[in-house]
């Protein structure tokens, strides 16, 4: 199963950044999105894959117990980064949106207007 | 209950602006008392920042568990002398852009919740200051970078709609690697709490691993600090704002990046100093020389003065990589004074904007003959910028290059020099294209809109915030002895982490 999560991990880097690297905006705002997803999923992994156990303990329950079940804090930890990503998410959307309707066009080439020498915002 | 008072106290640079944004989010279009609001929270604010500053110099470093949870356990909030200086900072550059912006944003941003977004902005600045607890960083980051997407959006002008796309899209990206980082560090050490991963790193955690997460948080907070291969987005969105959003960005934003270095790399990743350390301090001569000579080339107000934001990254980080207690000591000065200086230049950018209608240093000129005390407050903080005595940029550079001389990096005190004086160059530039040559015939450049009389209250409000960042440039200047003094102790708390792990987690 941990196997089979890494290379997800790793697929998820990787197109991400693929998307990242291409000329068009929406397919960066994609590329961000999976980039987020890779990071909350690489927790997720991290935090050590267990079933089967609730996170409860009786308080007569040997320190073995612990041991049994998962650790929840991961999980809390994606949790809270999954709600931003989803404000971030729907902030980058709302964003290239404008940004088509000003430029007219949603290719990154276009938008070099505030690197050039001499640009007059 | 004494202790309680402190408790409030520290949590009062989050709670303030939080009420801010609350209380302005219900006045939703009444400009009026959202700006009354938005300034009463800045004083406020600036008040509890001073009171917090005065309490940790007094009584070492405080620390409150928020809902009462004991320490690894729950979110910490902590101030040491390092945080409650960058607190207070940010509360009185918070004051001075509130007090500016109101005669300096128009109509239709201001309907548009500017306030209380800049009211958010600043809690997320504060609670990334004052946490204790990594993850806890990253939400505040968040809540910091959020905001400023709006703000660097709000209005929907082509230009900064462009520079948002870069902007947004290199800052998530250093959040999604920060949060990896976290995720990891998470998973080989079981804590969040950093005074925790401090005290518990070693032990559980080998140096390779504890390299590759180091590097991982390098990147992260290099991206948000601006600093030498990560430096792109900044001079590509932050002089596309109203200037009131640029001059809160370039006082507080790239500085929350620095601070967070600082942080880490003296508390949790000192395992191997020559390396990482070393690693930043090759980093930060990279980034002063590429800083300088980006502004070198450049022509237009604002991007002058953000390339030079990066070149002076470069010095704040060249304290963390020298890693000695005085080195670190000036880059705490180093921070004071340039979050100062940096602010203020901007706002004297937006004065001369209003004035001649541009941005570009050619079309513009002849302003040292029209308004002279204008002159005066450019030439302070440019100065100060450069290095030159006795302002308090000079202190800063001076700290910072007497230890590298100290510790023979020649070389790095070589690069350091050599920025410092082609700072000088482009702000004798644009001294001498804005102020001292004469306005050039207009038929050339096409007819900006100029207004050579501003009402009175105009003034008084844009001058106000502009001549009180000055005189606290000048006073640095002239009494570095105490804020040195400051400066060295605060650097001191930071060497010495075993401090810091007992002021939070107890005696053990």
């Amino acid at each position: 199963m941990q196997a089979v999560l890494i290379l997800t991990v790793g697929i998820l880097y990787a197109a991400g950044i693929y998307m990242m690297m291409r000329r068009s905006i929406v397919k960066l705002i994609i590329g961000l999105g999976l980039l987020g997803h890779a990071a909350n999923l690489l927790i997720f992994t991290a935090g050590g894959l267990r079933r089967g156990a609730p996170a409860f303990i009786d308080p007569d329950q040997s320190a073995a117990a612990l041991a049994q079940i998962a650790d929840p804090i991961p999980q809390a930890l994606i949790l809270t980064a999954i709600v931003i990503g989803f404000g971030v998410q729907a902030f980058s959307i709302v964003l290239i949106r404008r940004v088509y309707q000003v430029n007219g066009n949603d290719d990154l080439k276009h938008m070099r207007s505030t690197d050039e020498l001499g640009s007059n915002p | 209950m004494a202790a309680t008072g402190v408790h409030v106290l520290l949590l009062c640079p989050v709670l303030i602006p939080l009420l801010g944004a609350i209380f302005s989010i219900f006045g939703w279009n009444r400009r009026r008392y959202q700006r009354t609001v938005l300034v009463v929270g800045m004083a406020l604010l600036l008040a509890a920042a001073v009171a917090l500053l005065r309490v940790v110099s007094a009584e070492g470093i405080q620390s409150v568990q928020v809902g009462n949870w004991p320490a690894p356990f729950g979110i910490t909030f902590v101030a040491d002398l390092f945080s409650a200086i960058m607190v207070l900072l940010g509360a009185m550059m918070g004051l001075a852009v509130a007090v500016y912006s109101f005669i300096s944003i128009d109509v239709r941003r201001e309907s548009f919740g500017y306030y209380p977004l800049f009211n958010t902005l600043m809690m997320g600045v504060s609670g990334a200051f004052l946490t204790g607890d990594l993850f806890n960083m990253y939400v505040w980051f968040e809540v910091m970078l959020i905001s400023s997407f709006v703000l660097l959006a709000l209005g929907g002008e082509r230009a900064q709609l462009e520079g948002s796309i870069k902007y947004v899209t290199l800052n998530l990206l250093s959040s999604a690697v920060f949060l990896a980082g976290v995720g990891i560090l998470y998973s080989v050490v079981g804590s969040l709490n950093m005074a925790d991963i401090a005290r518990l790193m070693s032990a559980r955690v080998t140096e390779g691993i504890a390299l590759t997460i180091a590097m991982m948080f390098l990147i992260a907070f290099g991206i948000k600090a601006a600093i030498f291969p990560m430096f792109f987005w900044l001079p590509a969105s932050y002089h596309t704002p109203p200037v009131a959003v640029s001059a809160i960005f370039a006082g507080l934003l790239t500085k929350v990046g620095v601070y967070s270095l600082i942080r880490v790399f003296t508390l949790i990743f000192v395992q191997n100093p020559g390396y990482t350390h070393g690693a930043i301090a090759i980093l930060a001569g990279f980034t002063m020389i590429c800083g300088v000579l980006g502004a070198a080339a450049q022509m237009e107000f604002r991007r002058v003065l953000s390339f030079h934001i990066i070149s002076q990254i470069g010095y704040m980080i060249l304290g963390l990589g020298f890693f000695t207690p005085l080195a670190l000591a000036g880059s705490v000065f180093y921070l004071i004074h340039h979050i100062i200086v940096k602010t203020n230049l901007f706002l004297v950018s937006g004065v001369v904007h209003r004035l001649q209608g541009t941005y570009q240093l050619k079309p513009l000129g002849g302003l040292y003959k029209r308004h002279p005390l204008l002159g005066l407050l450019f030439l302070i903080p440019a100065m100060s910028l450069a290095g030159v005595p006795p302002l308090s940029g000079f202190w800063a550079k001076f700290i910072l290059i007497r230890e590298g001389l100290e510790l023979r990096h020649y070389l790095l005190v070589a690069a350091a020099l050599v920025t410092s004086i082609l700072t000088l160059y482009s702000m004798s530039k644009i001294w001498v294209e804005v102020f001292w040559k004469d306005k050039p015939e207009s038929r050339v450049f096409g007819g900006a809109p100029i207004a050579h009389r501003l009402p009175r209250i105009v003034w008084v409000l844009y001058l106000a915030p502009i001549v009180a960042l000055a005189l606290c440039t000048v006073i640095i200047g002239l009494a570095a002895e105490p804020v040195f003094a400051l400066s060295l102790r605060a650097a001191e708390q930071l060497m010495d982490p075993q401090a810091y792990i007992e002021a939070i987690l107890g005696g053990g």
